[in-house]
This record gives C-alpha cells, sequence and structure tokens, in this order.
C-alpha cells in the first residue's frame, strides 16, 4: 500500500507539476471534438443514407444509389476503425498528396465510419413515423425534401434519440485509438506521463476513472435530453 | 359549358401497382365548384382515383388536366399544382411534432418564403410581415371551426373530431381550388361524425369544388351535384344524387345500394 502511495505521488508529480495536465486537457479536447464532429457528420451522412434507402425502388436511378449506398455501409461497417483510420492516414492521403492535420483525419473517418451505423439507425427511425406525416406534408404541396427535413426526419430523431447516445458513448470511446496517427488521445496523454518512469500503473488507471466519468456524464445529459423531449409530448 | 368552366379534367386515368390494375381507364369532367361524391365497394380503387387527381400516386396512364396542365406529365413540377389541391386523410395526418397553429401555417410559410426569396426580397422584415399575416389567417381558420383555443396544443391532446376539423382547415389555409377528402368520417367515432361533417357542408356552401370519397348516404344526397359509383376500377355508374340512389341502372349499383342502405 504504501508502494501505491509513492507511485501516486509520482503520477500526481508528473501530471499536476510537469505539465504532464496539459497533454490530458488535449486529449480530452480532442476526444469530444472528434466524437461531437464525427456524430454530426455521421448524423448527416447517415440520414442522407436511410432516406435513400426508403425511397421505392421504382426508378433505375435510385435503385443505383441504393446500391452505392449498400456498398457504403458494407465497407465501414465490416472493417474495424482503427484499419479505416491507418488507411485514410497512411494511404489514401500520401496517394493524393495531401497533408491534413491528424485529428481531422480523425474527425472525418470517425464521421464516415459513425455515417454507415446511423444510417442503419436513422432508416428503422424513418420507417418507425407514420407514412401519413410524409402523405399529409406532401398533400399541402411540400417538395419530398422539405418534407423529410421539416416533419419525417425530426420524428424519427426524436425515436432514436436513446439509440444515437448510445452511438454517441461508442465514438467516444472509440477515439482511444487515434493516436494510431498520432492525434493527442487520453490513451497517448497518460501513456507519456507513464514513460517516464516506466510506471504505469497509476496513469492507466487514472485514464478509466476519466473515461467513466466522461461517460456518466454524457449519459446524465441523454438521460435530461430525453427526458426534456418527452414533456413535450404531453403538451 | 365554357372551357374555363373546367377545373380538372380525367381523361383514360389507369394505374397499377405492379400487376395489380387497379383503375382501368376513368374519364370524367369536374367543374368549378361542383361537388363530387364518390362511392363504391372496398378495394374498387376509390382511395387511388383520388390519390391520382393530385398525383400522390403517380398515373400508370393516361392523363389529369388540372387547370388546363396536365399534371401526370413527369415533368411538371406537382408541388406547384398540389398546394392548390388540398387533401383531407381518413387519418388526418396531422404533423405529430408540429402544435395546431404550427399545423395550419407551415405550408403557407414555406410557399411564401419560396415567393420571397424568387422576388428576391426575403428579408427578416418581410418575414416577419409573412409570418403575421399567415398566423392571422390561421387563427381566422381556427375561430372558423371553433378551435382557436386549441392553437397551442399538439395533436395528439385532440379528439378525431378535433383533428379532422384542423387537418380541413390546414388545407383550406393554401387557398386550394379543390379539396379532395378520402373518408374524412370513417375513423371518427360516430357522436364526432356530424361536427366533420358541418365543416364540409359550410365549405361546400362557400362554392368550393368538392370531390369526396365517402359512405355517408346522407351527406351526398344533401350536398353531391353529381355522384360517381366504381366498382373494379371503372366508374360504373354516374347521375345526380337522386338518379343513384332511386333509380339505379346497373345491377352492381343495386347490388352496392342494398348493402349500405340496409
Ligand atoms: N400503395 C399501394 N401499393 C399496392 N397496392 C395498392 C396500393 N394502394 C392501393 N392498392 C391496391 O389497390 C386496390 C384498390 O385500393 P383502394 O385503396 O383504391 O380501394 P378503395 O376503393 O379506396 O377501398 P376502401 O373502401 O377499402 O378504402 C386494392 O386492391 C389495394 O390493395
Ligand atoms: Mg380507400
Amino acid at each position: 500500500m504504501g508502494n501505491f502511495i509513492v507511485r501516486f505521488e509520482t503520477f500526481w508529480d508528473i501530471l499536476v507539476n510537469k505539465g504532464g495536465y496539459r497533454d490530458v486537457i488535449t486529449g480530452l479536447q480532442n476526444t469530444m471534438i472528434i466524437a461531437v464532429l464525427g456524430l454530426v457528420i455521421g448524423i448527416v451522412i447517415g440520414t442522407l443514407i436511410a432516406t435513400v434507402r426508403v425511397l421505392p425502388k421504382y426508378k433505375r436511378i435510385v435503385r443505383a444509389l441504393d446500391s452505392v449506398c449498400k456498398f457504403y455501409v458494407g465497407l465501414f461497417r465490416g472493417t474495424p476503425m482503427v484499419v479505416q483510420l491507418l488507411v485514410f492516414y497512411y494511404v489514401l492521403l500520401p496517394l493524393f498528396g495531401l497533408r491534413v492535420p491528424s485529428v481531422w483525419v480523425a474527425v472525418i473517418v470517425f464521421g464516415l465510419n459513425s455515417g454507415a451505423y446511423i444510417s442503419e439507425i436513422m432508416r428503422a427511425g424513418i420507417l418507425s413515423v407514420d407514412p401519413g406525416q410524409l402523405e399529409g406534408a406532401r398533400s399541402v404541396g411540400f417538395s419530398f425534401s422539405a418534407a423529410m427535413m421539416k416533419v419525417v426526419i425530426p420524428q424519427a430523431i426524436k425515436n432514436i434519440l436513446p439509440t444515437l447516445g448510445n452511438e454517441f458513448i461508442a465514438l467516444v470511446k472509440e477515439t482511444s485509438v487515434v493516436s494510431f496517427v498520432g492525434a493527442m488521445d487520453l490513451y497517448l496523454a497518460f501513456q507519456r506521463i507513464g514513460a517516464g518512469t516506466y510506471e504505469y500503473m497509476i496513469p492507466y488507471l487514472a485514464m478509466a476513472v476519466v473515461y467513466i466519468v466522461v461517460i456518466c456524464l454524457i449519459s446524465l445529459g441523454i438521460k435530461i435530453m430525453e427526458r426534456s423531449l418527452r414533456k413535450g409530448d404531453r403538451k | 359549358m365554357t372551357e374555363n368552366n373546367v377545373i380538372l379534367e380525367v381523361k383514360g386515368l389507369q394505374k397499377s401497382f405492379g400487376d395489380n390494375h387497379v383503375l382501368k381507364g376513368i374519364d370524367t369532367v369536374i367543374t368549378r365548384g361542383e361537388k363530387v361524391v364518390v362511392l363504391g365497394p372496398s378495394g374498387s380503387g376509390k382511395s387511388t382515383f383520388l390519390r391520382c387527381l393530385n398525383c400522390m400516386e403517380d398515373p400508370t396512364g393516361g392523363s389529369v388536366i388540372f387547370n388546363g396542365v396536365d399534371i401526370a406529365d413527369p415533368k411538371v413540377d406537382i408541388n406547384i399544382h398540389r398546394q392548390k389541391m388540398g387533401m383531407v386523410f381518413q387519418h388526418f395526418n396531422l404533423f405529430a411534432n408540429k402544435t395546431v397553429i404550427e399545423n395550419i401555417m407551415m405550408a403557407p410559410i414555406y410557399v411564401g418564403k419560396k415567393r420571397l426569396k424568387k422576388e428576391r426580397k426575403y428579408n427578416r422584415a418581410t418575414k416577419k410581415i409573412l409570418k403575421q399575416e399567415v398566423y392571422e389567417t390561421a387563427l381566422e381558420l381556427l375561430r372558423r371551426i371553433g378551435l382557436e383555443d386549441k392553437a397551442n396544443a399538439y395533436p395528439s391532446s385532440l379528439s378525431g373530431g378535433q383533428k379532422q376539423r384542423v387537418a380541413i382547415v390546414r388545407a383550406l389555409a393554401m387557398n386550394p381550388q379543390v379539396m379532395l377528402f378520402d373518408e374524412p368520417t370513417s375513423a371518427l367515432d360516430p357522436e364526432m361524425v356530424g361536427e366533420v361533417l358541418e365543416v364540409m357542408k359550410d365549405l361546400a356552401k362557400q362554392g368550393m369544388t368538392m370531390i369526396v370519397v365517402t359512405h355517408e348516404m346522407g351527406f351526398a344526397k344533401e350536398v353531391a351535384d353529381r355522384v360517381i359509383f366504381m366498382d373494379e376500377g371503372v366508374i360504373a355508374e354516374e347521375g345526380t344524387p337522386d338518379a343513384i340512389f332511386n333509380n339505379p341502372q346497373t345491377e352492381r349499383l343495386k347490388t352496392f345500394l342494398s348493402k349500405v342502405l340496409m
């Protein structure tokens, strides 16, 4: 136990006095940037794909788009996120001669990846909305896209909010791999704290605690959002 | 009957769902202000016919000429024409995520904004004026059906009859030239049928062109200028309510009437 206290003191010293907290804060910031922007991009992509996928399949163009979407979803759900990150960063970018900061690469890959997952969630959400809602909107003269945006999608999002919350939590957790392409994340921050002394017990324990706290806070936020939305129902 | 008096002209209208040939060639002309009631057994294609009139279903053959334009032509911007054709559904289809007044205001604001943008007059001031105008019209419409106190309620808190009355004025807010009703009272509890029919009768008195699919024979007799009897995807018989109800010609209509008038 005395040993534990010594280890903790070493950790605390590096974290607080030797500036280790800076990496932790950057890591936390990156985690939130990547997860939040990834979710936003994912919702946009996912909504577009889901919309294509619920269209009636009479026209050839719709069938072609549907196939493209299916391929996209299969590709991103069929490979691990780390692989997508690595391929994007070390294969695609050099191939096109592009230089993009690794955090932005992570945002893009997380967005593309969650787009694939959210498209399935959103499709279920859209199908859960009474088709009469779309008909009602079309009957007063809204175009298909306006009817979807103003009437169907808001109701679909409300129905899938708990599932979207889970997707967000999954994204937050998955940010622990972005150091593979050199972005500062919580893993790298605590790894560096430990690296000076080859002493990883406390840093990794601390990392786990930070993740748990962050995710508990997010879960709480989602619950509050859901509750306030449900209040709107009863008005 | 001058050309200008015709609001809708249906020529050889056909509709199939895959192999299911639902409408097998329908021809009819509807004049301005006319009230047409459509009757027929379940599955005869009444709803499909009505939904083809504003292209909620795309016809697979023939034409639907609305104010001189064939709206069955896929090249036509259907949304613009649909704004002039109100539709009322059996299950109301009010927007569940909007309040009553928002339900009524949404489409007029959408159209108004589009018009302002097209005329390059869209800005905060014109938007505010537009919203105020639309709001006042919506409130006036709600007053007409005695539901102004429900303006800020959500549809889920209304009774069926109230929902349907709101659905009717939502359609009226676009100033339609014709109103299509698909069994507007079929999903209602019996005690609420009357209040909806009253609103429809009022509308008829004001000269609205109306095409109504209904099983309410009393309404047909009282309001209709013409009754169309559909069977198996064609107009089997049509005429004045008196001719249809008191002097049916075809066996099919006689059988149908004997069933529904029992
Ligand atoms: N969207 C659709 N897809 C496939 N088949 C359809 C569709 N809509 C209608 N049908 C078919 O068309 C036929 C006629 O249906 P329609 O709803 O027009 O009849 P209706 O006269 O309105 O009957 P009801 O009195 O029961 O409302 C039925 O066989 C129905 O199964
Ligand atoms: Mg029907």
